[in-house]
């Protein structure tokens, strides 16, 4: 598995900053103090990815961008990918343009997660955990817990949490994104935050 | 000092000891697969689990230090089934495949699991198979016996200093790799093998030969550089099956050599077995009778002028000895060892040894190099220096063309005009130079091997003695040579004598016979047809293609011999297997040879021989160990400092992986230029 996707992810050859990323660089590596730069290895690989998602629309790191990121800090390249690959978040080979990564750790699995990765599927032909869909739009992946359980089941699509998800809501959002529209993050029901499901049960104004 | 108890032992101990060390002290083995004491501190095996007093848990003693007062239990219940415990986790994804791994027999996790391991499973779950990685010709890898210690990468990245493996993935899907398939470059690659607990990693040409047990052990010096690396050779029957570093901290510490280690399958190809003649311009198998004789033809009516003999880089001391002894009873004073033309000074000891020593490295605060590339031509040494680098406030300087050594190098110009730049305090360098207690430099071999040769060595002496390198308390001037056998013949005297032919002279035939003793580092092919050309060698090289007779000799795993390394230190190579077919011994065919001509050589058997030796020069007669430190006399080398030439220093090594009849010989060494220089590779197709 390895083996392919570092095999892919050489085939791009060239990965330089582009200017806006370049403009970031600056604020990164200043929060490292001097001689500590390698420290910055994480948010550089960041910047990277979301270089390419916004230059290729497919946001993952090819081994050209992992070795500028070596370059820049002045670091061996394979301590570079020794981070690169213990990080899930970073997509070692080419992804769709939404990353639908469904949540099904326990109180997501509970909440019917099932429902989320079954419409994921139904809507986008995608077989199994990993698989693009055939127009190149999804990537879905399985994650453990994103840390919003409250609002299980979790979709987070790229960097957005859609919550309280099943079925129907999946499919709606899944039909909008491939319209274009990206609808807003946050609950399925419209409830606020992760205030209780069926109305506020405290500060009603009533002493309560 | 921390005083503390190790199972009812008292021992006092120096701050910042971990309880493993301690434990070692106290004459208490504890187990371990991720701590090496070469290496940093990874605590990741959990092996040398041992038990505090009023520590709750077990502790990893690799990474726990002491402290006073501490009462450690090295085998008590608690630590036994901490470790039992650890055992079951680490065999639970490892093979039980050892009928068939390289490693069984001396794998540090089969002799463990004698002591902790249990002869059932508790896992039923499917184990995990991890693909194999290329890491070129050398390492071979069965991933899936990997523990995870983490020894090879902290090796490659610390020692090494060529950071190629990483630990990628994460939880069960971690594995050691260098994730763009590399073939690991490093030169010390081959001591990821000697390290790794388990046989993960292997030795590629090894794979499949040998049980540990079924070898022959012999102590012996490793003869492929200068270094004079402690090593066992292994064999069985008459071939040499492997080689391994012995630990010696002034020398090798426990390393070894890519080329050292991987070289020796060259020992059994394109070796001489037996005497050669050549008639009507094509060489003929001869006897030994047959072969001296025809020598002897030759030799009649010949003044010892038109006599001269070359000693090549792999010869021994007893050899040279001898052939040094033969020219003089045969009235010759041409004789040379210096291959390269290298304008060594051989009058003085110092002026050619590398006499901070290798282990003064560490003591050393700056070093400058000239014209030397430490890494391919003492890659053993080249670790001594980048460990001192690493322990920091070591500043290097590089005078020569850019090159990778696998520390910071400051680059100080290219050529031996930038000594004077140096010295005149232009470059910024000259002022960390100065500030330096104890700063060294090291001039490569092949500086000296210029038309300016002389010139560079005395204004290298001269910087030494103006950066005050030259103290009786401490001795910072350094040459450092390629070829094992160079200081020991030095030291006997294999110069021209005054007035006598030196090198290029009896290549260029200023002589009609020329004795080759191993002498294949130079174009053999130029030496006009008129000379007569005695090649006594192992392997049919440069030197044997253009010989009229082939004495055939013992390469330095078949012979007893001395070898002085480039710090002065005399070692003796043991013999492992006997040389093939009819090649003998080489100081035993020059004392042969002797008898033919009527002069027969004093001495009958290697002990005399060894007398004569120790008696020529001290240095041999302290076998191991070096002569006094510091340097007595600043007085420098003939030669003008300022006839240098703006040319740049050039390094001698273009192929590190073959410099030698040996490693010429070699397929696996053949593999590794094939990686790692393919363009030198066609070149020699
Ligand atoms: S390959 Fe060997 S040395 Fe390297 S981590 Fe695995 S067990 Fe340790
Ligand atoms: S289990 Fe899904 S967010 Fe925690
Ligand atoms: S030896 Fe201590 S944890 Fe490995």
């Amino acid at each position: 598995m390895i083996e392919k996707e570092a095999l892919e992810s050489l085939r791009v050859e060239q990965f330089a900053f582009d200017e806006a990323s370049e403009a970031a660089i600056p604020a990164i590596l200043t929060k490292y103090p001097e001689g500590r730069q390698a420290s910055a290895v994480l948010p550089m690989l960041d910047l990277a990815q979301r270089q390419m998602r916004r230059t290729t629309g497919s946001a993952w790191l090819p081994v050209a961008a992992m070795n500028e990121v070596a370059e820049r800090l002045r670091m061996p390249p394979i301590r570079v990918y020794e981070v690169a690959t213990f990080y899930l978040m970073f997509n070692r080979r080419p992804i769709g343009k939404f990353h639908l990564q469904v949540c099904t750790t326990t109180p997501c699995w509970l909440r019917g997660s099932d429902e989320v990765v079954a419409a994921c599927r139904k809507s986008t032909g995608i077989a199994g955990w990993g698989e693009t869909s055939k127009d190149g739009l999804f990537t879905m992946t399985e994650v453990e817990c994103l840390g919003a359980c409250v609002n299980a089941p979790i979709l987070q699509v790229n960097d957005d949490f859609y919550e309280d998800m099943d079925g129907p809501a999946t499919e709606n959002l899944l039909a909008a994104l491939r319209h274009g529209d990206v609808p807003p993050a946050g609950s399925a029901l419209g409830r606020q935050g992760s205030a209780p499901a069926d109305g506020r049960t405290t500060l009603l104004g009533n002493g309560c | 000092m921390v005083k503390l108890s190790v199972d009812g032992i008292e021992i006092e101990v120096p701050n910042g000891t971990s309880v493993l060390q301690a434990a070692e002290l106290a004459g208490k083995e504890i187990p371990r697969f991720c701590y090496h004491e070469r290496l940093s501190v990874a605590g990741n095996c959990r092996m040398c689990l041992v038990e505090v007093d009023k520590v709750p848990k077990p502790v990893a003693s690799c990474a726990w230090p002491v402290a006073n007062g501490m009462v450690v239990k090295t085998d008590s219940p608690m630590v036994r089934n901490g470790r039992r415990g650890v055992m079951e986790f680490l065999l639970i994804n490892h093979p039980l495949d050892c009928p068939i791994c390289d490693q069984g027999g001396e794998c540090d996790l089969q002799d463990e699991s004698m002591g902790y391991g249990w002869d059932r499973s508790r896992f039923r779950e499917p184990k995990r198979a991890v693909r194999e990685k290329d890491f070129g010709p050398l390492v071979k890898t069965v991933m899936t016996r990997c523990i995870h210690c983490t020894r090879c990468i902290r090796f490659l990245a610390e020692v090494a200093g060529v950071p190629q493996l990483g630990a990628t993935g994460r939880g069960e899907d971690m594995e050691i790799d260098t994730h763009i398939k590399l073939a690991l470059s490093s030169e010390l690659s081959g001591n990821i093998i000697d390290l790794c607990p388990v046989g993960a990693l292997t030795s590629k040409p090894y794979a499949f030969i040998a049980r540990s047990w079924e070898l022959a052990r012999v102590d012996s010096i490793d003869v492929l550089d200068a270094v004079g690396t402690n090593i066992s050779v292994d064999s069985r029957g008459p071939e040499v099956l492997r080689v391994l570093p012995r630990i010696n901290d002034e020398v090798n510490e426990e390393w070894l050599a890519d080329k050292s280690r991987f070289a020796i399958d060259g020992l059994k190809h394109r070796r001489l077995d037996r005497p050669w003649i050549r008639r009507n311009s094509k060489l003929v198998p001869a006897s030994w009778d047959d072969a001296f004789h025809v020598i002897a033809a030759r030799l009649k009516g010949l003044s010892g002028e038109k006599i001269g003999a070359i000693a090549g880089d792999l010869a021994d001391a007893e050899s040279m000895l001898a052939l040094k002894d033969l020219m003089t009873a045969l009235g010759s004073r041409n004789l040379d060892c210096r291959q390269d033309g290298a304008r060594l000074d051989a009058s003085r000891r110092d002026f050619y040894l590398l006499n901070t020593t290798i282990a003064g490295i560490e003591q050393a605060d700056a070093v400058l190099i000239l014209g030397a590339d430490p890494r391919r031509e003492a890659p053993v040494l080249n670790a001594r220096i980048r460990k001192r680098w690493v322990a920091g406030n070591f500043p290097v300087g590089l005078i020569g063309p850019a090159v990778d050594l696998t520390y910071h190098a400051e680059l100080l110009g290219d050529g031996p005009a930038s000594l004077a730049r140096l010295l005149a305090g232009e470059h910024p360098f000259a002022a960390k130079l100065r500030a330096a207690k104890r700063p060294m430099l090291i001039l490569g071999e092949a500086a000296l091997a210029r038309a300016d040769g002389a010139a560079v060595l005395a204004a290298a002496w001269r910087l030494a003695a103006e950066f005050g390198m030259l103290r009786p308390d401490w001795h910072g001037f350094n040459v450092l040579h390629t070829a094992a056998a160079r200081v020991g013949a030095l030291d006997l005297g294999f110069v021209p004598g005054a007035g006598a032919k030196d090198f290029s002279a009896m290549r260029a035939g200023a002589v009609d016979l020329l004795w080759l003793l191993g002498a294949d580092e130079f174009d053999a092919a130029r030496i006009p047809p008129a000379v007569f050309v005695v090649y006594q060698g192992h392997h049919g090289d440069r030197g044997a293609a253009r010989a009229d007779v082939i004495l055939p000799g013992a390469a330095y795993t078949e012979k007893h011999g001395t070898y002085v390394n480039t710090e002065g230190r005399a070692q003796r190579g043991r013999l492992a297997v006997y040389p093939p077919g009819e090649a003998r011994e080489d100081w035993r065919i020059l004392r042969a040879f002797s008898a033919v001509v009527g002069h027969s050589l004093p001495y009958d058997d290697l002990e005399s021989l060894r007398r004569r030796l120790a008696a020529v020069h001290p240095a041999f007669a302290r076998i191991g160990s070096l002569g006094a430190p510091g340097c007595a006399d600043p007085t420098g080398p003939a030669g003008d400092p300022a006839a240098v030439l703006p040319t740049p220093f050039s390094y001698p090594i273009a192929n590190y992986y073959q410099t030698d009849p040996i490693s010429r010989a070699s397929p696996t060494m053949a593999r590794c230029t094939e990686t790692f220089s393919p363009r030198l590779a066609q070149a020699a197709e």
